[in-house]
């Protein structure tokens, strides 16, 4: 027994290559019998795997899913943020550019907006559930926008330890939220073409919820959402601290 | 080979690493200020210009798409890494507050999807695999 898990630790990302793998079969499965093909079968997959980084963060308690579990510690190498932005990119290869070009407007239009309309909802939640100095609404609000603005935004403020793991766990909420519904509001919200996707990307700003997503929906909106979704996190660290919180002092004193 | 169309991807990426981190400096914030993006662009132009002179073969190509493919596989070992436990035990504000910034982007969407000429939706994908080889295919014709 020691052998086969010292075997499998040694060779963890194998390890991971299998183990995703298994869960696309699985999943693959799952769409054809249970959905009869409706929900596609990297949509389950991806809940399938937020499901197991769930079981695993808990039995561990540790920070990375799954991968706080020695023998799946590959699955932090393959989905980690270097292979993640490697495979994004590669989606690019083939995108026609004048696209891109014709829908800048939207795509530029959206990361502003949506920095800013994520840190004002941010901040009335954060007011609402009593939470009304600008500090702790500015870093709630910022974490709103993405978990890593929440903390870089709560730090050049001074707000407390408390605040910003509440902002850390806001962006947390709304990525795996995002990778989990965007495939049942694209009918709804017109995703199904590549500038709603820029639009889209701009809009939620957090790329890995943007990410996983858009693969759930239709992987050929994927390029669009990440060019945009890339520039959102800057632009929110860049925003958060500075314009956003000066207006949010002014307004609640 | 196939290594060539693997390096010129990572050097793209690394390229658009350095463009935003130096981004981020310039504009005085702790952050990587798009380098994602810069490195789409740069390896959509690149290999365009690339493949007009002949000098990106298929063997080349095989290296990038292989990555792509590997796209979903790789979002679901993202997936099953992310700190779901802290997510659910943030309490009720950290789930509304994530929600409503949710529910207030996706409800701009299509207004901003107006903007300019509309775009067409994609023609319906096939099952899995093909719709990447089909958009490979409308490449080549390009």
């Amino acid at each position: 027994m020691d052998t086969i898990v010292s075997v499998l630790e040694d060779n963890d990302l194998l390890v991971a290559f299998a183990a995703v793998g298994v869960l696309m079969l699985v999943s693959g499965w799952m769409s054809r019998s249970l959905t009869r093909g409706r929900l596609h079968g990297s949509a389950i997959a991806i809940i399938l795997g937020l499901a197991l980084a769930g079981w695993g963060g808990a039995t561990t308690g540790g920070e990375d899913g799954l991968a706080d579990l020695a023998i799946f510690g590959g699955l932090g190498i393959l989905g980690g943020s270097m292979l993640r932005d490697f495979a994004i990119v590669s989606t690019a290869y083939g995108v026609d550019l004048s696209v891109i070009r014709r829908s800048g407007a939207t795509g530029v239009l959206s990361i502003l907006l949506g920095v800013v309309v994520s840190f004002i909802v941010g901040a009335v939640v954060a007011a609402a559930f009593g939470y009304t100095d600008a500090e702790s609404m500015a870093t709630i609000g910022a974490g709103a926008a993405t978990y890593i603005v929440g903390p870089v935004t709560g730090t050049a403020v001074g707000a407390g330890s408390d605040v910003i793991a509440l902002s850390v766990a806001a962006g947390l909420v709304k990525s795996v939220v995002v990778m989990v519904a965007t495939p049942m509001i694209a009918p709804l919200i017109r995703l199904n073409n590549p500038k709603a996707a820029m639009a889209f990307g701009g809009l939620m700003g957090t790329t890995s919820g943007v990410a996983g997503g858009l693969a759930a929906t239709d992987e050929r909106l994927v390029p669009y959402g990440a060019m945009t979704a890339t520039f959102f996190t800057g632009v929110g660290c860049l925003l958060g601290p500075s314009v956003l919180y000066v207006t949010l002092r002014a307004l609640v004193g | 080979m196939v290594v060539y169309g693997v390096a010129a991807l990572a050097l793209c990426l690394l390229i658009g690493e350095l463009i935003g981190e130096a981004l981020g400096i310039a504009v005085g914030v702790d952050a990587n200020v798009g380098g994602v993006g810069f490195a789409m662009i740069l390896l959509v132009l690149v290999t365009d210009r690339l493949r007009r002179r002949g000098l990106f073969p298929e063997s080349s190509e095989r290296g990038v798409m292989f990555w792509s493919s590997m796209y979903i596989p790789i979002v679901v070992a993202m997936a099953s890494t992310q700190n779901v436990a802290e997510a659910l035990t943030g309490g009720p504000m950290a789930i509304v507050a994530g929600l409503a910034a949710l529910v207030a982007a996706a409800a701009l969407v299509p207004v901003l999807a107006r903007i300019g000429p509309p775009d067409d939706p994609l023609p319906p994908r096939e099952a899995g695999d093909d719709a990447r080889l089909a958009g490979s295919a409308r490449t080549k014709e390009a």
